[in-house]
């Protein structure tokens, strides 16, 4: 087992033809994830190293059976092409582009709560299940597969937290990026809860960082939902109050959405927090490790 | 982007919320002119991204053509909590009956806007909120479906306005509604939504009406949609930007100075963020939040080294790249690039891991620079900066 992309997971890529697209779309197939189509409006019939390319979402769909859609199209294309993804019965959409405008991100989101597709990003690195699949940008030689689950807003510092936990034995059920955007398609929550029910998940990483409150909200749910443990990290304690650090996000104002009230939320719940991604794994450690 | 107030005030007449008449100027001949347009009295307003103008002195009625020139020439120049002014507005002078306050805001907890409205508006408005949470009314909107004539009137009701005041503040709200959406605004706030008295008797000999007007205008655009508004774009946004903001920002890079002595650089902005964090950890002070961004090639890390050394209190650099899509040998030739461009001057500790890490490590060690050392770890990166950047206090933890 692992969590939303595994062996089933039948992949077209949104933009495949661009140069981005193309080579993490290769990238992915190359660690075994079945790329089976990709979309690129006017660029129906072509195909992209054996991989066919379709004009839409519909299409590709009625072709190949795909279930899941990465997003890789600029902004201005993106909330459009997610959508369109969503209208063609794609189960899963995850979306790496960064930089789409939070009202579109926010019409997406209302849209697709009525709807039974599941977003995850945008701004993220996509999801890797060491083994089976992976799709997005995760640098996926530097994880194997074992029993800890991992949710991050950030990219690179999922890697870091993934480095530290394999540099101590750990392996990873999967690691899912969620993204730093204000209005991310799924919360920690929503991946927690598959974590929970998850058998190859033992224990549960929350990577969080300043901004927003959905580290806090987080907190609540693990207490009232969550029986496997859940180490977490949040990063930002030195940001400087009303300055954006690089994620819309990210965005500190009065004393909500700090690095230091987010920590004491989750410990306040019994969730213990490592000051730096070195304690995390440390911590995971104590927790589960042999 | 943060706009001053007579930029928001110019989306709000765009889409038809009431602004009192008014003209931007940027020296004193052109306040005059611009007094002398709108007429006496007016008020002449300094224009800073900054609250508390009125308080430091920066908000002046002139009830004639001396008096403007006479304030536009004090408040010129007038320096308010570190924001030079730079421009004025000056603005017809408004008789003031009541003063209401307004609000869409992007909640990110609901995933919506939210539409906010109090009777208690005017400069005690976050105190009197403070102190009754029930003076301020929310209600959130459906991005779907609007600002519709319920959620107006909702408001109204709940917030308890004046009974004559319900309907052209509704008309007000959905106007500021289509502002928030059309501009792409993350925040729309009208402090004080103004209640001017009535008139005397109009000419048709009925008694003059109530009318309610955006007063002052907080507006912020998102920054991923400014390539949906060019014009929005080109203002002058008029922040006290410092000079390494400003470079940095010139040449793309996420860039945010800091009180302290060690140069960071990563990528991605949890990564920096974390790497402030384990920096200060280790008894380091950071002097800024650099991310390089995902892909970064080697003229953008070239370019961020002159960025870092750009700030003179600074004393050690540290780099601490995690790559995914970016290259650890882009960062490694970035770098050499750099050395080779300007004398640092400062040591340098480089971490790299992820995506081509042995051939950036290869690259860095052949080119054997003076000054930069190697480390495997975060960790050990952070503390071995912190010991060569020396002169630091040894605080640790957060700072404010």
């Amino acid at each position: 087992m692992a969590v939303l992309v595994d062996t089933d997971t039948k992949l077209c890529v949104s933009g495949i033809t661009g140069r981005e697209g193309s080579f993490h779309a290769l990238n992915n197939q190359r660690y075994g994830t079945q790329v089976v189509s990709g979309v690129t409006p006017g660029k129906g019939g072509h195909d992209v190293e054996g991989i066919p390319v379709f004009d839409t979402f519909h299409e590709a769909v009625a072709e190949t059976d795909a279930n899941t859609a990465m997003v890789f199209v600029p902004p201005r294309f993106a909330a459009d092409s997610i959508l369109e993804a969503e209208d063609a019965g794609i189960d899963l959409i995850i979306a790496i582009t960064e930089g789409i405008p939070a009202h579109d991100e926010m019409r997406v989101y209302n849209h697709m709560a009525r709807g039974g597709s599941r977003l995850v990003g945008p701004n993220c690195p996509g999801i890797l299940s060491p083994g089976k699949a992976s799709v997005g940008i995760i640098p996926a030689s530097f994880f194997r597969e074992g029993n800890v689950g991992v949710v991050s807003r950030s990219g690179t510092l999922t890697y870091q937290i993934g480095n530290e936990l394999a540099d101590r034995g750990f392996g990873n059920s999967s690691i899912v990026g969620i993204g730093g955007d204000p209005v991310p398609g799924s919360s920690f929550i929503d991946i927690i809860e598959l974590f929970e029910a998850d058998p190859q998940t033992e224990l549960i990483v929350l990577s969080g960082e300043i901004g927003g409150d959905a580290e806090e909200q987080a907190a609540d749910y693990i207490a009232e939902n969550v029986t496997k443990p859940v180490v977490a990290y949040i990063a930002g304690f030195t940001a400087p109050p009303g300055k954006t650090m690089g994620h819309a996000g990210a965005i500190v104002s009065g004393s909500a959405g700090t690095a230091v009230a987010k920590a004491d939320a989750l410990e306040a719940k019994g969730v213990r927090v490592g000051r730096t991604p070195t304690a995390v794994a440390d911590i995971a450690m104590e927790i589960i490790g042999k | 982007m943060d706009l001053l107030e007579y930029q928001g005030k110019q989306l709000f007449a765009k889409h038809g919320v009431p602004v009192p008449a008014g003209a931007p100027a940027k020296t004193v001949e052109e306040a005059v002119a611009a007094a002398d347009e709108v007429g006496y009295p007016c008020v002449v307003k300094a224009q800073v991204l900054v609250g508390g103008r009125g308080k430091a002195g920066g908000i002046k009625v002139a009830k004639d053509r001396q008096d403007a020139e006479e304030h536009a020439r004090a408040i010129l120049g007038m320096d308010i909590k570190g924001f030079t002014v730079h421009e004025l507005y000056v603005e017809r002078a408004s008789d003031i009956d009541e003063e209401y306050y307004a609000a869409f805001v992007f909640d990110r907890s609901a995933k919506k806007p939210v539409a906010m409205l109090s009777r208690m508006g005017g400069m005690e408005v976050e105190a009197i909120v403070d102190e009754d949470p029930d003076a301020m009314v929310r209600v959130h909107v459906d991005p779907l479906i609007g600002f519709q004539g319920f959620h107006g009137r909702r408001l109204a009701f709940q917030a308890g306005i004046a009974a004559d005041t319900i309907g052209p503040v509704g008309s007000l709200l959905a106007k500021l509604y289509e502002t928030f959406t059309q501009e792409d605004a993350m925040l729309v706030e009208v402090n004080p939504l103004l209640v001017t008295p009535s008139s005397s008797p109009a000419a048709t000999g009925g008694p003059g009406k109530r009318e309610v007007v955006a007063l002052d205008a907080k507006v912020t655009i998102d920054d991923n949609a400014l390539y949906r508004h060019p014009d929005i774009a080109e203002l002058q946004s008029g922040a006290a930007e410092d000079p390494q903001e400003l470079m940095a920002r010139e040449r793309g890079l996420t860039y945010v100075k800091l009180d302290g002595n060690v140069g960071i650089l990563g990528n991605g902005a949890g990564l920096v963020m974390s790497t402030l964090d384990v920096v200060a950890q280790a008894g380091g002070q950071p002097a800024n939040f650099l991310d390089a961004g995902g892909g970064s090639k080697s003229d953008a890390i070239t370019s961020a080294v002159e960025v870092i050394l750009s700030n003179p209190k600074v004393t050690a650099v540290l780099f601490n790249i995690f790559g995914g899509i970016t290259r650890c040998d882009e960062v490694a030739n970035g770098l050499i690039e750099a050395f080779a461009q300007i004398n640092p001057g400062v040591p340098f500790v480089v971490r790299l891991d992820g995506t081509n890490d042995k051939e950036g490590r290869e690259l860095l060690a052949r080119a054997d620079l003076p000054n930069v050392h190697t480390e495997s770890t975060m960790l050990g990166a952070a503390e071995r900066v912190v010991q060569l950047a020396g002169g630091s206090s040894g605080s640790s933890g957060a700072t404010a």
